[in-house]
């Protein structure tokens, strides 16, 4: 199986990459169409500003490529924000797989949220195995409301998708590759769909 | 529910922890990554990395050391200690720290704040802020506390907040290495000025500090090295009693 990490130059790939290699998978970074298209699995990390990291996948032509894969796409954190149809940071049109706009947590909050958070009402396989409001490790200041495409909820303030799926395209909010066992046991589930 | 968070405090020389830490069923205490795993294991939320290397070559030594850690550990950890440059924040990130903590270097040169969160965005970047009340006022000190400034503690947090820090470790000077208690109401201050999370750390005896920290101190998360270190308290035990206290953590 080819697994490839898309390489944009946003984001802590070096750890999803430790995170694999801890479940006995291989994995290449790159940001090459060709290699990104012929793999089995694909892993479309990020952190960092919304905009910023837009501009990084249209200077690459990645934000035409990444909505036409068929094969399962994983998104993180950044990653699944920019899967969605529009990020109030920085004003950016994102790559419109999700059919949901994401926005700013209030400020009444602490923002960033930084932490551990429950995660609940899982509806996917890509959930198989982790038990009802179990923790995931999240950082970030902006999230994707609850739709129809939700897979699962957390709660910061107000109710938000913790994961979104449409077809083959799968986002998580949280790092699963810094969550401890069980956010191990998720990207076991994705690698294995 | 976001929960409370526990982080313990490794200081590390050439590679190696120091501090004399006493643990039983470690083969090698001074191994930081035999460490680390181990306090993963018995419920810690992230670590932090303190390096206090003296030399350059030491501190070479904590970029192998950073990227053996990432490695092996599946929870989030910060690296901080002696960090100056967009350059070494690069390093260590691309090395598979998640964080760096970075504290005189940011009072020299504020902008380096900007910088740092523009690149690499503000999630990644906690700014360590060392304060001690002078005259009544709470004010910043450099170089683990030994030399004042004339910076108002409250204007650098605030400072710190809009130059694009995701967290603050507020260390107080005066509560540090005594085991009394937290600076409670000094983080409670702390905690109501700011937007972003505060990390509270210096004076960690007791899990009834921990409690007070969070409840009285509104503090988002708690730093402490000696009492893990020295099993005065064992994290799970101390979450354990968190729970009790209404106190939402990871457990």
């Amino acid at each position: 199986m080819k697994t490839t990490i898309i390489d944009y130059g946003a984001g802590n790939i070096q750890s999803i990459l430790f995170a694999l290699e801890r479940l006995g998978y291989e994995a290449t970074l790159s940001a090459d169409a060709s290699e990104i298209e012929r793999s089995d699995k694909i892993i479309f990390p990020g952190v960092g500003e919304a905009s910023t990291a837009m501009e990084k996948l249209k200077a690459t032509g990645l934000h035409n490529l990444i909505p036409q894969l068929t094969q399962p796409v994983l998104g993180i954190c950044l990653g699944m924000q920019l899967m969605c149809r529009y990020s109030e940071e920085g004003n950016t049109q994102g790559l419109n797989i999700f059919d949901v706009d994401v926005c700013k947590f209030s400020s009444i909050l602490k923002v960033p949220q930084v932490g551990w958070n429950t995660v609940y009402d899982y509806k996917s396989e890509l959930f198989q195995g982790i038990s009802e409001k179990e923790y995931m490790y999240s950082v970030h200041s902006y999230y994707a409301p609850i739709v129809e495409e939700t897979i699962a909820c957390s709660q910061y303030g107000i109710p938000y998708s913790a994961a979104l799926q449409k077809d083959n395209f799968y986002g998580v909010q949280f790092h699963p590759e810094k969550s401890s066992k069980m956010g191990a046991r998720l990207l076991k589930n994705f690698l294995e769909l | 529910m976001l929960t409370k968070r526990i982080i313990p405090c490794l200081d590390i020389k050439n590679g190696r922890t120091v501090k004399g830490i006493n643990f039983k069923g470690l083969r090698d205490a001074g191994d930081p990554i035999a460490l680390a795993k181990l306090y993963a294991e018995q419920g810690a939320d992230e670590l932090v990395f303190l390096d206090i290397s003296a030399t350059e070559e030491q501190r070479s030594t904590l970029v192998h050391l950073v990227r053996e850690t990432a490695t092996q550990l599946d929870i989030p950890f910060t690296v901080g200690g002696g960090i100056k440059s967009v350059e070494d924040v690069e390093l260590l990130l691309k090395n598979g720290a998640d964080k760096v903590s970075i504290n005189s270097a940011a009072v020299k040169r504020p902008e380096l704040i900007n910088e740092l969160a523009t690149k690499f965005g503000s999630q990644c970047i906690v700014v360590a802020i060392d304060a001690k009340q002078v005259e009544g006022d709470w004010k910043v000190h450099l170089v683990g506390g030994k030399v004042p400034t004339e910076i108002s503690l409250w204007d650098w947090a605030k400072e710190v907040e809009n130059r694009g820090a995701g967290e603050i470790l507020f260390t107080s000077m005066d509560h540090d290495g005594t085991k009394n208690g937290f600076a409670q109401e000094a983080l409670a201050k702390l905690n109501a000025l700011v937007n972003i999370p505060v990390i509270a750390s210096g004076g960690a005896g007791t899990i009834d500090h921990f409690t007070h920290v969070f409840k009285y101190g509104l503090s988002d998360a708690a730093l402490a090295a000696s009492v893990f270190h020295f099993k005065e308290i064992e994290i799970i035990e101390l979450k354990q009693e968190l729970k009790r206290q209404d106190i939402p953590v990871r457990l």
